[in-house]
């Protein structure tokens, strides 16, 4: 029973601190660039202000523009029931692996683009075919990524690989090294950002995830930005829980649990930073270009597995 | 109780058959009579396959049918059960939505009674072929199911392109049929019998045995439609009356899939793992070359067609696995991968049905057949927009319908790999997996256009505008089609558990790990190395829709009302309308720039000159066509060979009398010289 309260904790821990790790990225970017950072509130204030706001919906919109936010956010949140964030071990784990995680997304970013295309204006269409053909090419790179870490710890449930990769110590493995690799370029495809999509631009020639939920507002974009919030931090927190899960509470005390607040709450800082260092001395690439991108992350992914076969089988 | 149930089933069909011989006289025949008889038979059907496959029995009934010293042996097993079950909620399904889409044929210039005629025939032979124990009653089913479907296929016979649809179709069937019968052949001639039971009693040398097999994957390969001889579906399928087109799709190529089960794990028996790798690489290049063809198509029901092959390669991914690991001596995993399989061949009977089913109704209220000319539709056709949704759902292998469940399970048979020992093995299925996982993501792409081009945005004709919705019985068929792909989707361990007794008819193993823990849980290996619960996350779901409702009905604005609606932002321009929203061919733009070297792609642009200003038309049309590959490298060699052998050939025709009685003559003596 405690371990399903202790599942629930760590879910709401996601909910609520998703607009937060958004709010430190934009501060460290601001802080590179020179500019004069919000405050670190800011995603919470634009959320709230969102959610006090009237809808205003399109005649045309259908049924599933009114639906897609609420099931884009449904799925976002089962993911964030399933990734382990403080604990390994947690029931919640076993209700779905990486393979249905990568499922969850893959619904959202189905309603998502369908939702783009409901209104039937040109922007919606635009972002949805962009957005369908980048996952297209991202969502079988992520899975390689994964399948290299299923093969590695002959499973796909995530808590049984955070516990292959602790007990496994601080040991080199190629293919978790090309696996790494892979999943950080997926992980930025993914969650819209440079240089893939540019998350504050408005610019209509460049826009994919913008371009999609161009049509709503209020609490339905709300929604919308909080779930885009809640991604990027379950594939920050995938990406560090997987390859580097030291400190995860593998026991339920109090000492163990606070050390490992403490420890992801460092990790994601420190890898916010490297993405903010990152989108601010890279420009986003062409449409086009996002092509040779993404093949490079399926191709690492490739060559992990492969090298896991070839050199860490006997 | 089995055998009153079996012959209830199969004389339902011939008499919905021979009752619609009356519908040119009396049109309501077809619609009171010969839909609900085939109804009937399917509820019969779905009941004794249920029965057979769950209590695992199995019964053989011989008939004084057939050739003087080979009665007809029929066969009711697990397997044969599980078929019939599958067969038998799609003839449901169809006999529901059957009524309100002939209504359209009732004035038109083809004869009812044809249709209601093969259309019984059709699926009386789909259930012979799957109960058909020995192979010459196998034949004459498998005959009886090609040419009563090449009759539904040209129903239509007035326009050129449904002829030539109709004879690409025979033809492939028929040179189908000739490998399957040179399969059965060998098997026979070693086994001393055309009787299935003899014929497991051969005893083959590797080569033998390989040679059936491989005449078997042709044969059956072509029913399927696998690539590159998966030409004739996305001719034939379209032309098809649309439930025709369902039954065609999603039940006939699942009765190839059942003929190609039987031959080569139960009469061939003894899988090798060439074999598997074989099958592996068809079907990857079939699901990816069907899932790329589909997403350049923007005739509805053609995309469907390239869709069935995409998923014909994805059983046949999970049937290779099984393969490779049955002839490597990994039981478990070898039933793993044939559940995947098995679990597949259900779902994609259920949601392409589904598909080609809500197709039809589109079809027939708006008239258009191209998605270029449509939008809009959900307003329109509400309940036909939500099952087709669930439908495109489900074919894109997302959670918790039922496309996902057999994916996930296909992906965790491929990450078995590494308990293999030959390294190339190792490497090669990974690679087997991307493609599948490449596959999953092109699919959803393809849907999201399907269904984001016809069913959502603004009506793009005047057909579009005025469709409406269809008819009770058309939407109740689809209705019940899409509550079972939730169903399947999110109670997978129950389902396992039937489709453990099918596999035990046919290799001997099940999969008993799979459900271990209770119906909750999907364990396919074991909870250690994978689980999912669909039931959790279907609740998950709704929890989360309840909480966000609780959240919401307490912080929601008051005073106010909380939603207006206005028309759509036109950034100030005015004038928006449907012919600035994106198109078919636009949305798959980027997919055609990444993948150009896959298709043969014919672009027209015609530019019509404005007067006066040449450099400014006034209009301009594009024109995409993505002509299928297999024609220039296969097909066209072919036909330029089988032109150059009939003409040198011809030589010796010379058209006197005398030279064919000396050749006549000469065979003869030939003949007698080799029999003694």
């Amino acid at each position: 029973m405690n371990n399903w309260i202790l599942a629930l904790i760590q879910a709401a821990l996601f909910i609520i601190f998703a607009p937060l790790f958004a709010g430190w990225i934009k501060r460290v970017k601001c802080w590179l660039q020179n500019r004069r950072p919000p405050s670190l509130l800011q995603p919470y204030q634009d959320l709230r202000r969102l959610l006090s706001k009237q809808v205003v919906m399109s005649v045309d919109a259908s049924a599933v523009f009114r639906v897609a936010p609420y099931i884009v956010a449904a799925a976002t949140l089962l993911a964030a029931i399933v990734v382990p964030l403080i604990a390994v071990n947690l029931p919640t784990t076993a209700i779905a692996d990486v393979i249905v995680l990568a499922g969850f997304f893959a619904l959202a970013r189905f309603f998502l683009a369908l939702a783009g295309m409901d209104i039937g204006t040109a922007f919606g269409g635009m972002g949805s075919s962009r957005e369908m053909t980048i996952s297209a090419l991202a969502e079988p790179a992520m899975l390689m990524a994964v399948f290299t870490l299923a093969m590695v710890a002959s499973s796909t449930n995530l808590s049984t690989v955070i516990h292959y990769v602790l007990a496994d110590g601080m040991v080199l493995r190629p293919s978790l090294l090309f696996a790494l690799l892979s999943m950080l370029l997926v992980g930025i495809a993914e969650t819209g950002r440079i240089p893939v999509d540019n998350p504050a631009t408005h610019l209509e020639l460049t826009m994919i995830h913008e371009a999609m939920i161009l049509e709503y507002s209020g609490r339905h974009l709300a929604l919308i930005e909080w779930a885009a919030q809640l991604k990027l931090m379950l594939y920050s927190v995938l990406i560090i829980n997987i390859f580097f899960p030291w400190g995860i509470a593998s026991e339920l005390n109090l000492v163990m649990l606070s050390t490992a607040i403490f420890a992801i709450t460092a990790k994601l800082m420190i890898l916010g930073a490297v993405l903010a260092v990152s989108e601010t001395i890279m420009a986003k690439m062409r449409l086009f270009r996002v092509t040779i991108f993404l093949v490079l992350a399926l191709t690492l992914a490739l060559i992990g597995i492969l090298s896991h076969i070839v050199l860490e089988i006997h | 109780m089995s055998d009153t149930f079996l012959l209830v089933t199969l004389f339902l069909p011939v008499a919905s058959a021979l009752a619609s011989l009356f519908a040119d006289r009396y049109p309501v025949v077809m619609r009171k009579l010969a839909f609900p008889l085939l109804g009937l038979g399917g509820i019969f059907g779905v009941f004794l396959g249920l029965d057979t496959l769950l209590h695992g029995n199995s019964a053989t009934f011989v008939y004084p049918l057939g050739l003087p010293w080979l009665n007809w042996h029929l066969r009711l097993d697990s397997l044969a059960g599980f078929f019939i079950a599958l067969i038998s909620i799609v003839v449901v399904a169809v006999s529901f939505f059957g009524p309100g889409y002939i209504r359209e044929f009732e004035h038109g210039k083809q004869p009812l009674s044809i249709l209601g005629l093969f259309t019984g025939l059709f699926i009386e032979g789909m259930y012979l072929v799957v109960l058909a124990d020995d192979a010459y009653s196998f034949m004459i089913a498998w005959e009886l199911m090609s040419l009563t479907s090449y009759f539904l296929v040209t129903y239509q016979h007035q326009r050129a392109a449904n002829r030539r649809a109709g004879f690409l179709y025979l033809l492939m069937a028929e040179v189908g049929a000739l490998a399957i019968l040179l399969s059965f052949g060998i098997l026979a001639g070693f086994g001393d019998g055309f009787t299935f039971d003899a014929m497991r009693t051969a005893h083959l040398s590797f080569t033998w045995s390989t040679i059936a097999f491989s005449l078997g994957l042709l044969g059956f390969g072509m029913k399927a439609g696998i690539v590159p001889i998966h030409v004739w579906l996305p001719e034939a399928h379209p032309v098809a009356p649309s439930h025709i087109s369902a039954l065609m799709s999603g039940v006939m190529l699942k009765v190839a899939i059942y003929g190609f089960m039987r031959l080569s794990y139960d009469l061939i028996g003894n899988v090798q793992w060439t074999w598997g790798v074989a099958l592996l690489a068809v079907g990857c290049i079939s699901a990816l070359f069907g899932v790329l063809y589909a997403l350049m198509q923007h005739d509805l029901k053609r995309l469907l067609a390239y869709h069935s092959v995409e998923n014909i390669g994805i059983i046949f991914i999970g049937l290779g696995l099984s393969m490779i690991f049955y002839g490597t001596g990994h039981e478990l995993l070898g039933t793993l991968g044939l559940v995947a399989a098995l679990y597949h061949t259900l779902n994609h009977a259920i949601f392409k049905s589904l598909l080609f089913l809500g197709a039809g109704a589109v079809l027939q209220r708006s008239h258009e057949h191209d998605m270029e000319y449509m939008g809009g539709l959900l307003s329109r056709m509400p309940w036909t927009g939500l099952f087709f949704l669930i439908g495109c759902i489900s074919i894109s292998a997302l959670p918790p319908f039922n496309g996902f469940v057999s994916e996930w399970l296909t992906f965790q048979t491929a990450l078995q790999a590494p308990s293999l020992q030959s390294g190339v093995l190792r490497a090669v299925i990974p690679l087997a997996a991307a493609s599948l996982a490449l596959t999953g993501a092109l699919a959803a792409a393809c849907f999201v256009k399907v269904y984001g081009i016809s069913f959502l945005g603004l009506p793009r004709t005047r057909n579009a505008r005025r469709t409406s919705e269809a008819s009770r019985g058309m939407v109740f068929g689809q209705g019940l089609l899409a509550v079972l792909c939730l169903i399947f989707g999110v109670f997978p361990s129950m389902t396992i558990n039937a489709i453990n007794n099918a596999t035990l008819a046919l290799t001997h193993h099940s999969l008993d790990t799979a459900t271990a823990h209770g119906w909750l849980w999907l364990t396919p290996v074991s909870a250690q190395t994978a689980s999912y619960s669909a039931p959790l996350v279907l609740l998950g779901v709704l929890l989360a829709l309840v909480a966000w409702a609780i959240v919401y009905y307490i912080l929601r604005p008051s005073g106010h009302a909380d939603t207006v609606r206005g028309p759509t932002w036109d950034c100030g321009f005015g004038g928006l309308n449907p012919r600035m929203q994106y198109t078919a061919t636009a949305f798959a733009m980027p997919i055609r720039r990444i993948f150009s070297p896959v298709w043969r792609l014919h672009e027209k642009i015609e530019r019509e000159p404005r007067k006066g200003l040449p450099e400014e038309p006034a209009e301009i049309r594009y024109q995409l066509h993505a002509e299928d590959i297999t024609w220039k490298w296969i097909y066209q060699p072919i036909e330029r060979l089988l032109n150059i052998i009939a003409r040198s050939v011809g030589r010796i025709q010379t058209g006197h009398l005398r030279h064919y009685l000396t050749y006549t003559f000469v065979t003869l003596i030939l003949l007698l010289w080799l029999i003694t």
